[in-house]
């Protein structure tokens, strides 16, 4: 019987001969940890009796999710982090301002073909979009990779979502994840990894199919998946110092299950609040009235994404009923912001442009709501108090949450075109 | 009774038992003493769960068990409780990590929710794979665990497991 990609990434990394459903301990390629996890991983490695890490060049930290510090605890989680990083010489720090860690991984060459990628961070399975087996873990749990560069795991199955057809212009990557998410529901993919193929998924650059990975963790999936090619190729080259293993399934892999969807006639989608698989066709909440647009984090801030908005936006101001704030996902994301002319158009309309980081989406600081306040998120969660305490989030797509600046209620993107 | 033989009175919830029914959010920031936080363990749909509870007893659950949070204090509650081990149908992802992380024993059985009522008596040998059901005799066959997943539940942690051997 023929292998999955994650069947063979994890014989790749524990010499064991495992299928879906072995338990096995494997060797990390490289764990990230951030501001919100990183503070628990660091007293449990000293716990463990830790002197040094397993790899400091394997590990990565960054400072993004209150970044800048607003308040003196989170002040005080910085300062162990970057003391840490200095004790145990790692020099993968990213500090405030160089953006979300999701973005930063794979943008400075850390996530290559084949790997096996952990962070302290439920999207971590945005990492599969490149052809890597990449999953989210506890606090603990890093702390043991710190220490030891390995990890147990229990080999997944892999369901297999085959998209076929043409999405229209203002439909996005964002759209379909939403929908697959409203139908397979936010627990219907538990354990597995999803692997996400068809013409559609091909079509797709890597910044999309990133953002499909990115949510697998919104249905329960322990990854994302795309399986490598030409475009994956592309993207890692002039980033990873070499070339990695490319991983595919074999043509007689065993899956646990297909879904098609076929997506020609796709609407943009709304999650409305407070779960993640609400999902209707944005139809059905057109006209609901908005406080706040937020455009950015590790699902919606790459560089593709605020250029679709930014086409929008151009010349125009958004409605003056709404606010409107802009995250790019990372420094080199903001120079491109600004070198070709976004921010100008960003800020003509009346946008506000934040610091590279993950802001409002935590509700730790830069956008949060007032009780009852309403806001359309181009993020990955809408529960209850997520974004402010009794504030109401609908997740949408860069072009809708565009268009619904303009209109200054949900709106729909195709129908700017007229 | 070793951590990876458990004995004890089932105790029946349903599917999708969340972080913050196993333990609610509002304690999570205000008790910071894990014994006191574990008098709360399962609050919000079983008042007083804590202290009916016999050490050694058994969660029977449905699908989904410990969805939400990826904090460690779920499980961590229920440890200190006194839970010997949780069976559900499945366990959301994060939740089942964190549980071997701090020794907590969980164990997916799909079958054994239909099979089991309140009050049965049961008795788990996770070595052997096996769980028993003593009121009735009936047993459930479960995948063997890997001996360095029962090194961990016997040690206590995957903290104390690295103290002791320093890896895995």
């Amino acid at each position: 019987m023929g292998l999955t990609i994650s069947e063979k990434i994890f014989r790749d990394h524990s010499n064991e001969k495992v299928v879906a459903g072995d338990f096995t301990v494997a060797d990390i390629d490289i764990a990230m940890a951030h501001d919100g996890t990183a503070p628990l991983a660091i007293d449990n490695f000293e716990d463990m009796g830790g002197k040094k890490v397993w790899d400091p060049s394997k590990i990565v930290l960054i400072l993004d999710h209150l970044s800048p510090s607003p308040h003196t605890s989170a002040s005080i989680v910085h300062k162990q982090m970057r003391e840490f990083a200095r004790k145990y010489k790692i020099q993968n720090f990213f500090d405030i301002g160089s953006g979300v860690c999701h973005q930063i991984l794979p943008e400075k060459g850390f996530i290559n073909t084949g790997n096996l990628v952990v962070g302290a961070d439920s999207h971590t399975c945005t990492h599969g979009a490149l052809g890597a087996f990449s999953t989210g873990i506890g606090s603990t749990d890093m702390a043991a990779v710190f220490y030891s560069g390995k990890l147990w795991f229990r080999v997944p199955e892999t369901f297999r979502i085959e998209v076929s057809g043409k999405l229209h212009p203002f439909v996005l990557a964002k759209d379909l994840i939403l929908h697959i998410i409203g139908q397979i529901r936010a627990d219907g993919a538990t354990y597995k990894a999803v692997e996400f193929c068809g013409e559609t998924v091909k079509g797709f650059d890597i910044a999309s199919r990133m953002t499909l990975c990115n949510m697998a963790v919104e249905m329960g999936a322990k990854t994302g998946l795309v399986s490598p090619d030409k475009k994956t190729l592309d993207y890692l080259e002039n980033r990873v110092p070499s070339s990695g293993k490319v991983v595919e399934n074999d043509p007689d892999a065993e899956f646990e299950e297909t879904f098609n969807f076929e997506v020609d006639d796709l609407s943009p989608q709304i999650a409305y609040p407070p779960f993640v698989d609400n999902v209707r066709p944005i139809e059905e909440y057109e006209g609901t009235d908005v406080d706040q647009i937020f455009l950015g984090s590790c699902t919606n801030g790459r560089l593709e994404d605020l250029q679709i908005a930014a086409k929008i936006l151009d010349g125009k101001k958004i409605h003056e009923d709404v606010r409107m704030i802009v995250m790019p996902a990372s420094r080199d994301i903001y120079l491109r912001t600004i070198k070709d002319g976004l921010a100008e158009i960003f800020l003509n309309a009346g946008c506000c442009i934040n610091n590279p980081g993950c802001g409002p989406c935590v509700g730790g600081h830069a956008g949060i709501l007032a009780p009852g306040e309403v806001c359309l998120s181009t993020t990955n969660r809408n529960f209850e108090g997520r974004m402010g305490e009794k504030g109401q989030i609908y997740l949408g797509s860069p072009a809708t949450a565009a268009a619904t600046a303009l209109k200054g209620v949900i709106a729909d993107p195709r129908e700017l075109e007229a | 009774m070793s951590k990876t033989h458990i004995k004890g009175k089932v105790w029946k919830f349903g599917d999708d038992i969340n972080t913050d029914i196993i333990i609610w959010g509002k304690y999570k920031y205000s008790i910071l003493d894990l014994k006191e936080l574990s008098k709360h363990a399962m609050e919000a749909i079983s008042p007083g769960f804590a202290e009916k509870i016999s050490s050694g007893d058994i969660i029977v659950a449905g699908k989904n068990f410990g969805c939400g949070s990826s904090r460690e204090h779920a499980p961590l509650v229920l440890k200190y409780a006194g839970v010997g081990a949780v069976v559900a149908k499945f366990f959301a992802r994060i939740f089942y990590r964190n549980a071997f992380a701090v020794g907590l024993p969980v164990i997916e059985c799909p079958e054994l929710f239909d099979k089991s009522k309140e009050g049965d008596e049961f008795e788990i040998d996770l070595e052997k794979g096996v769980i028993l059901n003593l009121n009735n005799n009936e047993s459930f066959k479960i995948k063997p665990m890997p001996s360095f997943l029962l090194d961990i539940l016997k040690e206590g942690s995957l903290v104390e497991h690295f103290k002791k051997h320093g890896g895995f």
